[in-house]
């Protein structure tokens, strides 16, 4: 009796193991939010370069700075085997992410280079933040070409 | 009854005959481009805008690998997967035995220099509003470019469409002389026309395609499902696209939409090609998509 008490337990277990997904919520939430504050600081000096909005030379340097600092975020806690598109809904990063962690690594560290030259260009004037707007541009895109699946 | 058995067989027989006629691979007249000689500075604007390279360089090239044009990128379709050629100047296994006028045939009406036509994968229905002036010029441009002997690989195509004569009628159908934007007052519009229209060839996407698989034109730019399947490609009339036009013109030049997110999947290679063209031809673009009337249809 025992032991198969023992047995249904382990495969009970074993069973809703397997049927509970994991729960990636938290790390989608943070990978998210890290494009997201991307994208405002990437505002302030694009607006710049368009001519949308005045040279402001603190608030420059700060969006720039802070680009920096997110492409410091260590990424590897944040993109679970798991939890691409292909497993779960809500995110759109593709299965190649983990095929090719090394190469996805190279390109976050890309975005980095392209962010720390925006550091020096953010004191340049619009003139210099144009051609710096451009290289962070093209990291951005570099990433998403390979590892960002279609809107829907 | 014999004398009406005749009659529909002489009455079948003309028919196939027309037919036959009628979706002959139609070349360009011989003497078109006598006297002119190419400018290969010139071309590699033309190339650019064109974006021979993006469908034409070896899958997952980088850099300047991407002007070796060996081809071997697939395209799957409705009707099979097509696989772009060598067009390298390799005289063997790209194209580098072709004269000026094959190059013309081909890319201005979709006809192979051994007379066959060649599939509207490659867009001459675009490119046939090509300029002569900036034909010659991709050509010269073109020889400049590095040989590449990979062989091309022949097309994944089912019957009946692996019947290469079949596109003479489709050709009938989907290839015209007009521009869709028929009224251009100035300039700036004619050049936006012009690399939309022609070089650019931006309707192969974002136009809906019929069952025949040819552009819908009273559908213009009104967007279309993405061809590999998954997820939509979006109109760019005024009433799905309310960029200004700057902000289309900035996209062009850096791939950021004006939220900031970063363009991806096959407009990453557009924008590439986009950032190098001169500011001017990015602004024309983007204020012929904003004369566009909404919906597609044109006057």
């Amino acid at each position: 009796m025992t032991r198969l008490l023992t047995a249904v337990t382990a495969l009970s277990l074993g069973l809703s193991g397997a049927a509970i997904a994991q729960d990636y919520s938290g790390q989608l939430k943070a990978r998210q939010g890290q494009f997201r504050i991307l994208a405002i600081n990437l505002g302030t000096l694009g607006d710049i370069a368009q001519g949308k909005t005045e040279y402001d030379a603190e608030a420059a340097q700060a969006a720039a700075d802070s680009l920096v600092a997110v492409s410091m975020i260590h990424q590897q806690p944040l993109w679970p085997e798991g939890s691409s598109e292909m497993d779960m809904d809500g995110t759109r990063a593709k299965a190649e992410i983990w095929d090719d962690w090394e190469d996805f690594g190279s390109k976050w560290s890309a975005l980095g280079e392209a962010a720390t030259a925006m550091q020096t260009a953010a004191a340049g004037g619009a003139e210099a933040i144009g051609p710096a707007m451009g290289a962070l541009g093209g990291a951005c895109k570099a990433c998403h070409d390979s590892y960002r699946a279609p809107r829907n | 009854m014999r004398k009406a058995i005749g009659i529909v067989v002489l009455a079948a027989i003309a028919a196939a005959g027309a037919g036959w006629a009628l979706t002959a691979p139609k070349r360009l007249p011989e003497a078109r481009f006598t006297g002119m000689t190419g400018d290969p500075a010139a071309g590699e604007r033309v190339f650019t805008a064109a974006g021979c390279a993006s469908c034409h360089h070896a899958p997952d090239a980088s850099g300047d690998d991407k002007l070796v044009l060996s081809g071997g990128q697939r395209f799957a379709s409705d009707f099979g997967t097509f696989v772009a050629p060598n067009i390298s100047p390799d005289p063997e296994n790209g194209i580098g035995d072709w004269g000026l006028a094959d190059f013309a045939n081909a890319v201005m009406r979709g006809v192979s220099p051994s007379g066959q036509h060649l599939y509207p994968a490659f867009p001459y229905t675009a490119y046939a509003h090509m300029r002569d002036k900036d034909v010659v010029d991709l050509w010269a441009y073109l020889l400049t470019l590095p040989a590449s002997e990979t062989p091309s690989a022949p097309h994944e195509v089912g019957f009946p469409f692996n019947i290469r004569r079949g596109v003479g009628a489709w050709k009938l159908l989907y290839m015209s002389d007009d521009w869709v934007m028929g009224d251009v007052p100035d300039a700036q519009l004619e050049r936006g026309r012009y690399l939309v229209e022609a070089l650019a060839h931006c309707g192969e996407c974002h136009t809906p395609r019929d069952g025949l698989g040819g552009l819908d034109a009273s559908a213009w730019l009104t967007g279309a499902p993405n061809p590999n399947g998954r997820g939509s490609i979006p109109g760019l009339t005024p009433d799905r696209l309310d960029w200004d036009a700057g902000s289309i013109a900035y996209y062009l030049e850096s791939g950021f939409t004006p939220d900031y997110d970063s363009a991806g999947g096959h407009m990453v290679a557009v924008v590439e090609n986009f950032a190098k063209l001169d500011p001017a031809d990015r602004e024309a673009v983007a204020a012929y998509l904003k004369a566009l009337p909404a919906g597609g249809e044109m006057d």
